[in-house]
């Protein structure tokens, strides 16, 4: 772990994170219409490299968008913007705008700390904390104080793991070390965690690249019933998939994204040839 | 000097031995390098080994055995009124033959036989030089010959010179492991000698030290107790204290360097927390008699309590400093060991950088932290310099920092520094204390080790 250059400081109270809930609860009204988040021309730098050179991006809520493009072009880079994980790479520095509701979330009075349990993530490698499985899925909960007592948090355990699909396989070793499952179910459980804390947003970065194709369709599966509550940003590099799971696709390419629209649309009648040639194969 | 030469004429042959082999392998391949098993250099190697290794092997036997043998033929060769003499006595003479034929002062007067048997020692001694060149260039040339009648396309060469690689290895660790085993060995021995001497367990469970003993009879001396209890606890006593300032001060640092620090602090403060681990502990030694020990009197003092100049206090503080950077360090790389995903999975869902330390990055990193503390608790236990200068010889029972207390380590070396008599019961309780001190480093190293080991197979 090296500096952080926006971190602010790192306490948080729960005021501003009911308020964000509320706020979703509102926007809940228009569901479907309405942006959730919004990126205007976001520029990523690591040191004097450019990675992000100007994406405009919008995510529509209680869509699943998917972002694809050939390895480097960036995909994990705008999606660490989207919750502020590139603070903690010391040399990154991202110019540019981010609202998540309206709201600028690289403004100074925004945490990211809060911002995270808004906008939750689940990276490309299952990554379960060696802790219990119950408590893997209680740890975002206990943190941001989200059960009042036992009981609550026994509901939100379950109810997390019913989400991600992995209760009827977990449900007699909640004790059990979560490093003890397999690579899918490593991964559901991850997912499991972030719907723990209750987010608006997940975004996830090549979910599937390490599970065999029965545990993909899990997770598909899961992504599209998620996706009645919550917004999605996905990075994927199998096509299929983001024809199957997503409403919209970006094409990303050197840095700049090149295409963005409805997923029909770019998977059947892309109008830029370089997209052209990256879902047909060409190249990447 | 015949040695010298011998091996260097030997590593000229094995050269020579190589470059024939390459440029053989290389003929014989026709053009086609591919066509061969092994490299050419492989090949190189094969002869090179051939050449080398049987006269080496000669060489070592011919050195071990010539001696005694020559002896052994200049002995039979003394007139008969030495050899009537003891086998003391036929040594001395021995030696001085030696002496005389290598042109060294000898002890006596030179009388008439002792030159001539000199003089016959000489001679053998040279033919045997000889012979054993002879037999040396033989044994190469036969090995060349072998070797090269060998080289073909086919020939495994890699493989039977990577054997040979393999045998020398395991020579060499065995060497390493030897002499562990034989240092065990005579520590085990001399301790049951002293066991013979006190019984085991009133060495074990009696509270009294006091080993003076009288050396001569006519000498006014106590008895000697070796009740060894006072020990173990003053031990135990200064590695508490020195555990207690350890711990918490170099755990808390790793964490600071590895999860808070910017590289540019990092950078500057790791170093010096590793050269605090190479200032000798004599060094450290000082400053706990000269300015700790004096200090923790004069403040206890100042508060009204009767603290005793060599207290174990200071002693047990100095070796926490001394301890620190081993702690800190190994901490830091087992804290940094953690995959950095996991702290991502933390963070990603809306943790602190403190809560994020405490509840994934130090339970993860948990058990190589113990691991880390147990080898550190070994050291302490072990260390010796610091508590003789600081903490004293008076082998109080006592569990109170501010007496003086004595441990292990300085009574093994009080006891054995000086002239010593090597059968009586105070020096040999040296070797019981250090069976003691073995025996529980020992066990604290495998656990830790085992700890680590565990550890690391989590991540990897
Ligand atoms: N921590 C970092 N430090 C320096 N450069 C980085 C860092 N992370 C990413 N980059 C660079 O930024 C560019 C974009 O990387 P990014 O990880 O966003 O690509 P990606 O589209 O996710 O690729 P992939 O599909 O292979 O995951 C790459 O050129 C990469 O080398
Ligand atoms: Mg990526």
């Amino acid at each position: 772990m090296t500096a952080h250059t926006h971190t602010g400081t790192p306490t948080r109270s729960t005021g501003s994170l009911a308020a964000g809930i509320e706020a979703r609860a509102a926007t809940g009204a228009l569901a479907g219409a309405g942006n959730k988040m919004d990126a205007k021309g976001v520029k990523v730098f690591y040191g004097a490299k450019q990675a992000l050179k100007g994406i405009d991006l919008e995510i529509p809520d209680r869509q699943v968008t998917a972002l694809i493009g050939p390895s480097g072009c960036g995909k994990s880079t705008f999606l660490r913007c989207l919750n502020r994980m590139n603070d903690t790479i010391g040399i990154a520095r991202v110019e540019g705008l981010i609202t998540l509701d309206g709201q600028d979330i690289y403004d100074r009075e925004i945490d990211p700390v809060q911002l995270r349990a808004r906008v939750g993530m689940v990276f490309q490698k299952p990554n379960p904390f060696p802790k219990s499985i119950y408590d893997n899925i209680a740890y975002g909960p206990r943190i941001h104080g989200l059960a009042s007592g036992r009981d609550e948090m026994d509901e939100i355990v379950a109810k997390s793991l019913q989400r991600a699909g992995l209760w009827n396989e977990v449900k007699d070793r909640l004790k059990e070390p979560g490093t003890g499952l397999s690579g899918g179910q490593q991964q559901r459980l991850c997912i499991a965690r972030a719907v723990a804390v209750s987010p608006e947003v997940i975004l996830m970065d090549e979910p599937c690249s390490a599970l065999d194709p029965i545990a993909t369709a899990h997770v598909e599966e899961l992504i599209d019933e998620l996706r009645e509550n919550y917004t999605i940003v996905i990075v994927t590099h199998n096509m299929q998939q983001a024809a199957r799971v997503s409403q919209r696709t970006a094409f990303f390419h050197l840095g700049d994204m090149v295409e963005v629209g409805d997923t029909e649309d770019i998977f059947t009648n892309p109008r830029d040839e370089r997209t052209q040639g990256y879902i047909t194969g060409r190249y990447g | 000097m015949p040695v010298t030469l011998f091996l260097a004429v030997l590593a000229a042959l094995s050269f020579a031995g190589f470059q024939l082999g390459r440029s053989r392998a290389v003929a014989s391949a026709g053009g086609r390098l591919s066509s061969l098993h092994s490299v050419p250099t492989y090949h190189g190697f094969y002869v090179a080994m051939w050449v080398g290794l049987p006269a080496l092997i000669l060489f070592a036997v011919w050195g071990g055995l010539e001696g005694s043998i020559v002896n052994a033929m200049v002995r039979a060769s003394l007139p008969a009124s030495m050899t009537a003499l003891s086998p003391q006595e036929i040594n001395l003479i021995m030696v001085d033959v030696h002496n005389l034929a290598y042109g060294n002062i000898s002890s006596r007067v030179a009388d008439p036989a002792l030159l001539a048997a000199a003089e016959h020692y000489k001679h053998l001694r040279s033919i045997g030089d000889g012979a054993l060149a002879v037999l040396m260039l033989a044994a190469a040339g036969m090995g060349l010959q072998y070797a090269r009648q060998r080289i073909q396309p086919g020939l495994r060469a890699r493989n039977q010179v990577e054997k040979v690689v393999t045998v020398f290895l395991i020579l060499c660790s065995l060497v390493a492991i030897l002499t562990t085993v034989g240092i065990v060995l005579s520590l085990l021995f001399e301790a049951i000698r002293f066991f013979n001497k006190v019984p085991p367990l009133d060495f074990l469970f009696g509270l009294q030290w006091s080993p003076q003993t009288a050396i001569r009879a006519d000498q006014v001396a106590s008895d000697g107790a070796f009740g060894a209890v006072p020990l173990f606890t003053g031990t135990l006593l200064i590695a508490t204290i020195a555990m207690a300032v350890a711990v918490p001060l170099g755990l808390m640092s790793a964490i600071y360097m590895s999860e808070y620090a910017p590289p540019r602090v990092r950078g500057t403060v790791k170093p010096i927390l590793e050269i605090l681990a190479g200032i000798p502990t004599v060094v450290y030694g000082f400053f706990a008699a000269l300015t700790m020990a004096p200090f923790v009197r004069d403040v206890g003092q100042s508060l009204g309590l009767s603290v005793s100049s060599e207290s174990a206090l200071a002693a047990g503080v100095v070796m926490g400093v001394m301890i620190i950077p081993f702690v800190s360090s190994l901490s830091d790389d087992i804290i940094n060991a953690v995959p950095q995903s996991l702290r991502d999975g933390s963070y990603g869902l809306g943790a602190t950088r403190s809560e994020t330390i405490r509840q994934v990055v130090l339970p993860a990193a948990l058990p190589g932290i113990v691991g880390g503390i147990l080898l550190a608790v070994s050291r302490a236990i072990g260390e010796t310099m610091i508590v003789v200068m600081a903490a004293g010889l008076a082998a109080n029972l006592s569990g109170n920092p501010l007496d003086a207390v004595s441990t292990v380590t300085v009574q093994i070396a009080t006891l054995l520094v000086g002239d010593q008599e090597f059968d009586s019961a105070k020096t040999l309780s040296a070797f019981g204390l250090g069976l003691v001190l073995f025996t529980v480093t020992l066990c604290l190293n495998i656990i830790a080790l085992r700890v680590v080991r565990k550890y690391r197979e989590q991540y990897d």
